[in-house]
C-alpha cells in the first residue's frame, strides 16, 4: 500500500483500531467476551441498526441524510405483526409487500429533495414523522407475532462449532456483501461518490445525478424497511414506537466508520465496523453488570467526538500538503 | 413593517386559518374564565403548552441564521432540569438552583459553540454528540430515577402567574424582547445574518465569526435550560428519560415555519414565535376534536413538506410558470 491510499485510510484504519482495542481490552477483563458465541451476537443483536446503518451509509455519501430510517423500522414492524396476525396475510406477499413500500417511501422523499432542492434533513424529518404517525394509527400496541415467523429462524440458521449463525444475522451479512459490492464494484457506486464529491460537477461530466440521488433514498428505504423485518425476525413482534432514535445510532455508526457527513469520503466497510463498536460497548457494559445502560450513550458521544476530531486533524494535513 | 409583514404573512395566515377552524368547530375554544385571579381557556392553554418550544425556537433560529442546527437543545433542557431537581431537592435557595441549571446550559452552549466555531465541525455532527450524551448525562445525574421535589418559589418558573397570565408567557416575552432589542438596536443581530449568509466574505469585512457562533450556541443552550427549567417545574419533578425528548425537531419546525431558511441568513424571531404557536395549536386541535392523537405526527409530517415546498424556489417555479407564459 503506497502512502497515499494509506492517508486515505486512516480514518478506517483507526476506527478498526479502536475496535479491536476496545475488544482486547474486553476479552481481557472479561474471559467469556471472547467466546465465538458473543463474537456472532454481535452481529445477531446489532443486525437491524446494521442494515439500517448501511443503507443510511450510501444517503450520506450522496452528501444527504436520512433521519426516517428508526420510523420506517417501527412502521414496517407494525404492518408485519398486523398483515399476518389480523389479516392472514402470507409471509411471503407481506415481506416483499413492505420491502417495496420502504423503497417507494424513499424513493418519494428522494423525488423531493432533487425535484425541489429541498434540505433533506427537513424532508427526511417529515418522513419520520409521517412513518411514526403512520405506525401509531395502525396500532398503539405492541403486537406478537405468532406466524411464520418463527418457523423461518428455526429453519434458517448455520452451525458453527459450539455456536449457531442465527437468520437475522445471516441477512446482516448478505446484506454486507451486498453494500459491499455495491459501493466498490457497481456504477451505481461510483456515482454516489462522484455526487457527493461535487454534484455540480457530477451533473456537468453527465451523471444521471436525478436517479442517483433518488436512487440512494430508496435504497435507503429499501434497508430500512429490511431492517423491520430483521427487527420482527429479532423480536417475533411488531411495535410502532420500535427503534425509537435508531436514526442517530445509525449516524452515530456512520460517522465513527470514517463516513464524512458533507458527503463523497467514507467506506460501507466502516459503517459496519462502526456498528461492531456500538455492540462491543454495550456488550462490555452488560458483562459489567453495575454500569447502567446510559453509560452507552456516553461513550458513544466521547467516541463521536473523538473520531470527528481526528478527521478534522486528518482534512487539516492534506489542506497543509496541498499548500 | 411592510418588510416584516411580508415575510410573517404566510405563518400567520396559517396560524389564524388554524384559529378560525377551531373558532367553527371548537366549542368554547375562546372561551376565557377568571379564577383565583388567573385567566383560563384554551387559547392560554396553548400559549402555556407552547412556551418551551417556543423559548428553544428562540434559540434555534439565532443558531439557522448562522447556517447552524442546534440537536441537542432536548439533551441540555434534561440537564438543566436535572441539575436544578437535585439541588433544589438539597434545599439550597432558589437562585443557586436557577442559576446552576442555566449555567450548566450555557456551559453546554459554549461547548457546542467551540466544536463549531473553533474546530469547524459540522453543526449536526458537534451538537449530535451532546444530544446522544447529553441524555446520558443527565440520566447518570439522576441516577436514572425521577427525581421530585416541592418548592412553592421555584415551582412558579413552569406554574405561577403574572398579571393573570402563566409565568411561561412573561418569561417568552422577556426573551423575545431581549433578543429584538439586540437584533434592532445593536449590530449583533447584523453579524449573525452575514455569519449565515456568506461567512468567508463576513471574516474579511472583519466580523469574527468564530465568537458569532460562538455566542449564538450559547444563546440557544441557554434558551434550552429555561425551557428545561420551565418542564421540570411544571411537573415539579426531572424525568431525564423524556425531558425535551425530540423537542429539537420542533424548535427546527417552529423556525422554518416562521420564514427563517435552514441555509441562514435573514431571520425572524416573531416567526418562529408563530410557527410554535402553529404547532402546539395544531397538537391542542387534535386533541380537543377527539381525533386519534397519533395523527398529530402525520399532520406535522405533512406541515413540515408544505413548509418546505413553499420555501422552495425551484417548486414556486414549478407551480406559476405556467401561468406566467399564459398571461
Amino acid at each position: 500500500m503506497n502512502l497515499r491510499a494509506l492517508q486515505r485510510n486512516v480514518p478506517l484504519l483507526a476506527t478498526i483500531v479502536v475496535c479491536l482495542v476496545l475488544y482486547v481490552a474486553a476479552a481481557v477483563k472479561y474471559p467469556a467476551f471472547a467466546s465465538l458465541r458473543v463474537f456472532i451476537n454481535f452481529f445477531a443483536d446489532n443486525s437491524f441498526l446494521g442494515i439500517a446503518a448501511l443503507g443510511l451509509t450510501f444517503v450520506i455519501l450522496s452528501g444527504g441524510i436520512d433521519l426516517s430510517v428508526g420510523a420506517v423500522v417501527g412502521l414496517v414492524s407494525v404492518f408485519l405483526a398486523l398483515a399476518m396476525e389480523k389479516w392472514h396475510w402470507h409471509v411471503a406477499v407481506a415481506v416483499p409487500v413492505a420491502l417495496a413500500g420502504g423503497g417507494l417511501f424513499g424513493s418519494l422523499m428522494g423525488l423531493l429533495v432533487h425535484r425541489f432542492a429541498l434540505p433533506p434533513f427537513l424532508v427526511t424529518l417529515g418522513g419520520m414523522f409521517f412513518a411514526r404517525g403512520l405506525a401509531q394509527l395502525l396500532s398503539l400496541e405492541a403486537q406478537p407475532i405468532t406466524r411464520y415467523l418463527s418457523e423461518i429462524t428455526d429453519a434458517v440458521k448455520v452451525p458453527l462449532g459450539n455456536a449457531v449463525l442465527p437468520t437475522t444475522a445471516i441477512i446482516f451479512l448478505v446484506v454486507i456483501v451486498g453494500a459491499f459490492v455495491l459501493s466498490k464494484f457497481s456504477r451505481f457506486g461510483r456515482n454516489v461518490y462522484a455526487i457527493g464529491g461535487n454534484e455540480q460537477s457530477a451533473t456537468l461530466m453527465g451523471l444521471p445525478v436525478a436517479k442517483i440521488k433518488i436512487g440512494v433514498y430508496a435504497l435507503s428505504g429499501f434497508c430500512s424497511a429490511l431492517a423491520g423485518v430483521v427487527y420482527c425476525l429479532y423480536t417475533q413482534s411488531g411495535y410502532a414506537k420500535a427503534a425509537e432514535g435508531l436514526e442517530l445510532d445509525a449516524i452515530a455508526a456512520v460517522v465513527i466508520g470514517g463516513t464524512l457527513l458533507s458527503g463523497g469520503v467514507g467506506t460501507v466497510a466502516g459503517t459496519v465496523v462502526g456498528v461492531l463498536i456500538f455492540g462491543i460497548i454495550q456488550t462490555a457494559i452488560v458483562f459489567q453488570g453495575t454500569l447502567s445502560s446510559w453509560w452507552t450513550k456516553i461513550v458513544i458521544g466521547v467516541l463521536l467526538l473523538a473520531f470527528i476530531l481526528l478527521q478534522k486533524m486528518i482534512q487539516a494535513k492534506k489542506f497543509q500538503a496541498v499548500k | 413593517m411592510s418588510a416584516s409583514w411580508h415575510k410573517l404573512k404566510w405563518p400567520l395566515i396559517a396560524l389564524a386559518m388554524a384559529f378560525v377552524f377551531n373558532a367553527i368547530l371548537t366549542p368554547g375554544f375562546f372561551h376565557f374564565t377568571v379564577r383565583d385571579g388567573r385567566l383560563y381557556g384554551s387559547v392560554i392553554d396553548i400559549l402555556n403548552r407552547a412556551a418551551p418550544v417556543m423559548l428553544l425556537s428562540l434559540g434555534m433560529t439565532l443558531v439557522i441564521a448562522t447556517g447552524g442546527v442546534d440537536l441537542s437543545v432536548g439533551a441540555v433542557m434534561a440537564i438543566a432540569g436535572a441539575v436544578a431537581a437535585i439541588l433544589v431537592s438539597k434545599q439550597l435557595p432558589v437562585p443557586v438552583v436557577i442559576g446552576a441549571g442555566l449555567g450548566v446550559a450555557a456551559l453546554a452552549g459554549v461547548w457546542n459553540g467551540v466544536l463549531v466555531g473553533i474546530f469547524k465541525v459540522p453543526p449536526i455532527v458537534a451538537t449530535l454528540i451532546l444530544m446522544v450524551s447529553g441524555r446520558g448525562i443527565a440520566q447518570l445525574l439522576t441516577g436514572g430515577q425521577i427525581i421530585t421535589f416541592e418548592n412553592k418559589s421555584f415551582e412558579f418558573i413552569g406554574r405561577g402567574a403574572l398579571a393573570g397570565l402563566p409565568f411561561t408567557i412573561t418569561l417568552v416575552v422577556i426573551v423575545l424582547a431581549v433578543l429584538s432589542l439586540l437584533k434592532a438596536r445593536t449590530a449583533f443581530g447584523l453579524f449573525i445574518e452575514c455569519t449565515g449568509d456568506n461567512e468567508t466574505a463576513s471574516r474579511y469585512a472583519g466580523v469574527n465569526t468564530n465568537l458569532v457562533k460562538l455566542v449564538v450556541y450559547g444563546v440557544c443552550s441557554l434558551c434550552a435550560g429555561l425551557a428545561g427549567l420551565i418542564i421540570t417545574t411544571d411537573i415539579k419533578a426531572a424525568d431525564s428519560n423524556n425531558a425535551g425528548l425530540w423537542l429539537e425537531l420542533d424548535a427546527i419546525l417552529a423556525t422554518v415555519i416562521g420564514g427563517t431558511a435552514l441555509t441562514g441568513g435573514r431571520f425572524q424571531l416573531a416567526g418562529s414565535l408563530i410557527g410554535a404557536i402553529l404547532i402546539q395549536t395544531l397538537t391542542t386541535t387534535i386533541l380537543t376534536r377527539g381525533v386519534a392523537v397519533e395523527l398529530t405526527l402525520v399532520v406535522k409530517a405533512v406541515v413540515v413538506i408544505l413548509v418546505c415546498l413553499l420555501q422552495s424556489e425551484k417548486f414556486r417555479a414549478a407551480i406559476w410558470k405556467p401561468k406566467a407564459v399564459g398571461a
